[in-house]
Parts: C-alpha cells; sequence; structure tokens
C-alpha cells in the first residue's frame, strides 16, 4: 500500500538524518567546545549559516546545486543530506551548550586523579552532558521528522506525498490530509514519550 | 633524607598580572606544610602548579626526585611534557578542591573507583576493595552507595578526600578544603584531615583555618603577593611573628 | 569544478527577491500578532480551573506543535474548501501560521505567566482590582516582558518559516528563488543568494529584537 510505504520512507529519512546529523553535530560541538579560535570561527558560521537559512531553502539548495556542481544525488539522498547538516547544527549548537555548561572543577577533579583529556571526556563529560542533552535532543528528533515532509516538494514520495497521491485519486482531501497529520502526531508522541521515559530512567538521584 | 617536594624559583603569570614572583619551599616525607595569607596572595595558585592544574614559565617542582611538568630539550629549550605524562605525574599528588568536585553521576564508590581502575588499572573488584576502605576511613563507608547530590557538603568533601587519598599520591594538596562548608559541617572534615596528618601523611595545604593550621602543622608558610613572606614552626608564626606584615595579618584572622 | 559565476541575473531580479522578502516579513509579523492572541488565550486556557478548557487548549497546543506545519498548511489550503472555509492563498497562510505560531506561544505563555510569583495577583486583589483588571493591567504586562527573548525566536522561526509559502504557490522569497532558477538555470547564485538573505535578515531581525528587549526590559 501506497501510504505504508510512504510511512517507511519518511521514518527511514528521519532516522538517519537524526543518526548521522547527531554524528556531525557531537563533532561540531566538540570543535566549538576544544577547537583552535580559527577553527571555532569557521564552525560558528557553519552553525550560524545553517540555522539562518530555512530547512525548506536547505533542502531546494542541496537538491539544485549539487547536480550542478556533479554531485549526483537522488532526490532522497538530497534531502536526507540537507536535513543531517540541519540536524547537526542544532545537535552542535546543544552539545556546546552542555560540556559548557559542565562546572571547570569537573575536568580539575579529573586530571587530578591522573585521567587523561579523553579518560576525562568519556567517563566525566560526556555522561554529564548526554543526561542534559537528551531533552532538547528528543525535541530536535521531532522537528526532524516534522521537516520531512519538505522533501515532497523535490519529489520524494514519503508520507505527505504518498498522501497527496491517494487525495489526487480519491479527492478525500480533508479526511487523508487529517489522516497524515495524525499520523505524524503519533510518530512525534511516541518520540516523546520514549525520550521522558529514558530521561526518567537515567536521570542523577 | 632526601626532599620528596623541591619547588625552586617558581614564576606564575596570569597575562600582565605575575602572582608567583619566585617561590622556593622544600618539604620533608611526613611534612604538614600550611599556607596561609590573604586572598591574592598566590598561595592557591601555588597548590595548583604541584598539581599541574597550572602552567608556570618559570622555575622547577620536583616530586620524589622527578622533574613534573617540563623537560628541557636537547637545545635547552623548556618543553611541556606530553598530556599522557602529566597526567602520570598528577597520580602522584592527590588534590581535594574547595567545591568538592565530586562526580555527581556516580555514586561515591564509584568516584573512589574511577581513578583506580583507569589510571592505576586496578581490576574492579580490587578497586572496590580499596575505595571501600578508605570511605571506611573517612567515615563514610555507609553512605558508599550514594550519589553526591544526596550527601551534605561536609560528606561530599569527605569522599572527595578519600577519592584523592585511593590514589596512593606521594603528596596530598588540600585547596581551602572547609571554605564551602556550613560552619556545624567544618569540624568533622578537619578531623579527616587531622587523621591523615598524625597517621604521617604528607600534606601541603592552604587554609583559612589559623587554628587548625596551628594544630597540624610541622611548618606554616605566610605569604604575601606573590612571595613567601615568613616560614616557620607553627609556634614562631603564630607566637613570634617577626614581619609587621604577619603580625597585621594575624590580628585580622580569627584565632 | 567549472563553473562561471555570474549574478546577473539575480541583480536583474532584486526587485522580484526584494518583495518576496518584504512579503515573507509581512506574513510573519501578520501572524505573530495573531498568534499571540491565541497563545494567551490557550496559555490561560491550560492553566484554567475549568476541565474542559484545560483539555481544550492542552489538546490543541499538543496537536498542532505534533504535526509538520506543511501538513497544515496544504490541509487549510485544499481541505478546508471541503467544509465551505474557502480563502485566499495569502490569507490561508496566514490563517496557518498564526494557528501554528499561537500553539508555540502558548507554551511560552504558559510558562511565563507559571513563573510570576503569587503575590502580584494578591497585590492587584488588595487594591481591588478585579481579576479581569489584574490580567489585563498586570500578568500579561509584567509577562510579557519576562518572555520576550523567547518571542523574539519564535518570530525568528516564524519569518523562517514563511519560505513554505512557495508550497502553495505564495511569492514569497523563496518562491522567486525558485522561479529564477528554473528561468536562468544560475542555480548555485540563486540559492548562495537566497540563503544569504534569509541569514542576513535573521540577523537583523535577532539585533533588532535584542535592541527592543533592552527598551522594554524592566530595570533591575
Amino acid at each position: 500500500m501506497n501510504l505504508l510505504d510512504g510511512l517507511g520512507d519518511t521514518i527511514l529519512i528521519s532516522v538517519s538524518s537524526v543518526v548521522l546529523g547527531t554524528i556531525l553535530g557531537v563533532f561540531v560541538g566538540l570543535a566549538m567546545t576544544y577547537g583552535q579560535r580559527w577553527l571555532r570561527f569557521i564552525v560558528r558560521l557553519y552553525i550560524d549559516f545553517l540555522r539562518g537559512t530555512p530547512v525548506f531553502v536547505l533542502i531546494l539548495a542541496c537538491f539544485y546545486v549539487l547536480s550542478v556542481v556533479g554531485v549526483d544525488l537522488t532526490a532522497f539522498q538530497a534531502g536526507v543530506l540537507a536535513l543531517t547538516l540541519f540536524c547537526s547544527s542544532h545537535v552542535g549548537e546543544i552539545v556546546r551548550g552542555a560540556l559548557s555548561a559542565i562546572a571547570v572543577g569537573q575536568t580539575e577533579a579529573a586530571k587530578s586523579i591522573g585521567l587523561t583529556f579523553m579518560q576525562t571526556f568519556v567517563y566525566v563529560l560526556l555522561p554529564q552532558a548526554l543526561r542534559q542533552i537528551l531533552p532538547t535532543w528528543v525535541n530536535t528528533a521531532t522537528e526532524i521528522v516534522k521537516a520531512s515532509t519538505l522533501l515532497s516538494i523535490i519529489g520524494v514520495v514519503e508520507l505527505l506525498l504518498a498522501t497527496q497521491q491517494v487525495i489526487a485519486r480519491t479527492y478525500l482531501s480533508l479526511e487523508f490530509y487529517l489522516f497524515a497529520g495524525f499520523v505524524y502526531f503519533l510518530l512525534n508522541f511516541v518520540i516523546e514519550q520514549a525520550g521522558r521515559a529514558v530521561e526518567r530512567r537515567i536521570s542523577i538521584p | 633524607m632526601s626532599p620528596i617536594l623541591t619547588i625552586s624559583g617558581l614564576h606564575k603569570s596570569f597575562g600582565e598580572l605575575e602572582v608567583l614572583k619566585g617561590i622556593d619551599l622544600t618539604m620533608q616525607q611526613g611534612d604538614v606544610v600550611s599556607l596561609i595569607g590573604s586572598s591574592g596572595s598566590g598561595k592557591t595558585t601555588l597548590l595548583r602548579c604541584v598539581n599541574l592544574l597550572e602552567d608556570f614559565e618559570k622555575g622547577s617542582i620536583e616530586l620524589a626526585g622527578q622533574k613534573i611538568g617540563y623537560r628541557e630539550d636537547g637545545a635547552g629549550q623548556r618543553r611541556r611534557l606530553p598530556e599522557r605524562e602529566v597526567a602520570r605525574q598528577r597520580s602522584m599528588t592527590g588534590m581535594a578542591f574547595q567545591q568538592f568536585n565530586l562526580f555527581p553521576h556516580m555514586t561515591a564508590i564509584r568516584n573512589v573507583m574511577l581513578g583506580l581502575i583507569k589510571t592505576k588499572n586496578m581490576p574492579k573488584d580490587e578497586a572496590r576493595e580499596v575505595a571501600q576502605k578508605w570511605l571506611e576511613r573517612v567515615g563514610m563507608a555507609a553512605r558508599s552507595d550514594h550519589y553526591p547530590g544526596q550527601l551534605s557538603g561536609g560528606q561530599q568533601q569527605r569522599v572527595a578526600i578519600a577519592r584523592a587519598i585511593a590514589m596512593n599520591p606521594q603528596i596530598m594538596l588540600f585547596d581551602e578544603v572547609t571554605s564551602a562548608l556550613d560552619p556545624e559541617l567544618v569540624a568533622e572534615v578537619l578531623a579527616v584531615v587531622r587523621d591523615l596528618a598524625v597517621e604521617g601523611m604528607t600534606m601541603l595545604l592552604v587554609t583559612h583555618e589559623m587554628r587548625f593550621a596551628r594544630d597540624v602543622s610541622t611548618k606554616v608558610v605566610f605569604m604575601h603577593q606573590g612571595r613567601i613572606h615568613e616560614e616557620g614552626t607553627p609556634d614562631e608564626i603564630f607566637g613570634a611573628p617577626k614581619t609587621e606584615r604577619l603580625q597585621g595579618f594575624l590580628a585580622n584572622s580569627e584565632i | 569544478m567549472n563553473y562561471d559565476f555570474n549574478f546577473d541575473v539575480i541583480w536583474r531580479n532584486w526587485e522580484l527577491l526584494a518583495q518576496g522578502l518584504g512579503l515573507g516579513l509581512f506574513l510573519a509579523i501578520v501572524s505573530i500578532a495573531i498568534g499571540c492572541l491565541i497563545g494567551l488565550l490557550a496559555a490561560f486556557g491550560m492553566l484554567s480551573r475549568h476541565k474542559i478548557l484545560r483539555w481544550i487548549a492542552g489538546g490543541y497546543v499538543s496537536a498542532i506543535r505534533n504535526t509538520p506545519i506543511l501538513v497544515l498548511i496544504l490541509f487549510c489550503y485544499f481541505a478546508l474548501p471541503q467544509l465551505g472555509i474557502a480563502l485566499d492563498k495569502i490569507s490561508s497562510f496566514i490563517f496557518t501560521l498564526s494557528i501554528y505560531a499561537g500553539a508555540y506561544l502558548a507554551e511560552v505563555f504558559r510558562s511565563g505567566l507559571v513563573a510570576l510569583p503569587k503575590g502580584l495577583r494578591e497585590a492587584g486583589l488588595a487594591i481591588g482590582l478585579t481579576e479581569f483588571k489584574i490580567k489585563t493591567n498586570i500578568i500579561i504586562p509584567v509577562m510579557f516582558r519576562n518572555v520576550l527573548p523567547s518571542l523574539s525566536n519564535n518570530f525568528i522561526s516564524l519569518f523562517k518559516d514563511t519560505s513554505l509559502a512557495a508550497a502553495i504557490a505564495v511569492p514569497d522569497l523563496t518562491f522567486y528563488a525558485r522561479k529564477i532558477n528554473v528561468e536562468s538555470f544560475r542555480v548555485i547564485e540563486t540559492w548562495m543568494v537566497a540563503s544569504m538573505i534569509y541569514v542576513v535578515a535573521c540577523y537583523v531581525i535577532a539585533w533588532l529584537l535584542r535592541r527592543l528587549e533592552q527598551r522594554l526590559a524592566v530595570p533591575r
């Protein structure tokens, strides 16, 4: 069935963008926190540019521009790329915020018992940062699910375009738009509840 | 007997501001040295240099016969040691901080175990035993599974001291360990520090508790504007201060 | 990469782009104004003593916040006419964006209201004001100043969301950018310029709003 395939694509787009965007975003956040001045400057530009541009424009730009410069991506891939970049700018900002919110004393205490920078990061900073990041990160994930609808405009048959195709056949626009809206609501509701459950489990007493 | 800590000609600046203007200090095994002086005199910075938490520009610190933090390359240039080496040297000193700095996401015993496992490469079970032993020593055995957020300030500071001393350091550094505590919690922490002193632990401490400094120290060092202004036994420093500056400082401190 | 940059076609069309930008700003301003009203009502609804009101307001907020804005835009433009609510493109878009903004602002106002000290209302009661007058003369103005920073952020993301007006052929900046792209094939130039305009506009708006916040802030 058309709609089910569309839903599958929506989930695939969202999951891959969030996963790739988070990985990229962690590096962005690390560069913002620990990088040399020139690196921080470049990364700042990267974040500001991506956050100042509407996601829709980002998607159109990835879709049109890349083919001109000889990178042949399918609409699907171009869309995932755009969402990944978008996600990375958000995650980068969150990671930077979380890391810089951890008191300097934590790093010093870790150093004073002889931990290296890597060990300090992995055992002391990261676990604390992750807990702080989680709620906002979940929020970003739901943003990505919602933004994945924009891929319909460059012809990726995800849930929204699949819905529109069904509407074109049946003329039942009210019913099917409501249905699609409800499915998105459900997706995000599940993500939020899962996030809250994890948050409760890992909260520090 | 060769000294355990030798600081010679130590200079340290923050930008334009020179906070340490040539410090010389020697400590033998079992010495308990208290650094006193008004804020901004450089005592905490000195302590942090010994733990390599601060860089210093001139002079050297020798710990158990080994220069720490820097080496001289073939051309006689002073170079910072690689991070791994610095980390290893740091674990030869133990530091207790004013703000405790316990890791909030770990239970008390995990806080103590982390360094044992990661820097001493101790197996987990052994680390747990050692950690438990030290928590017992600071009177925190019953709370070993509590998170820092569930402990009072005094209890947190005792765990933090256990965390530092479990690493079996050559010297313990205490940076105003009671300053962040409510008055009624000061005594329990000082009792722990006193016990360690009595047992012969080598200690360098920055403190505002003059009576305590007088009780436990083998030597007291009065710092002023980045220099050692006067030093001596507790009786000399507190009983017969020679310089006007120290007399003034003591007059304004509660004893 | 062998690509000859040529911005001529962009400069020839700058008037269109400026028009598009202007329309986007207009859409955002109108929508946030209406959205503030909706948001205030919904916020008071969420904090109401009446279960039904809480339920309706809460349902509205979480339904809208969890639905993609593009679905809302298409729904309002294509599906609502079936219910006899037929609006032209621009009105329909403003309608959608206002409803959308209202849900986000409701959350902002709600937390702003919750954060207000209880004493404010009691002080109002003490000088004999009615509940309604307390709300309009004390609670809302104080809360409004406190939430200005979040309001600014919401306005900026609303402005970026106006790019979606292009999806129902409202001639905003993105719409013209696509048009120029298709007609001229100056792909890279078009999207470079379009996104730069958005980025710069966001910077300028953020700067202006920060100044506004400083002027309106309650002196402490």
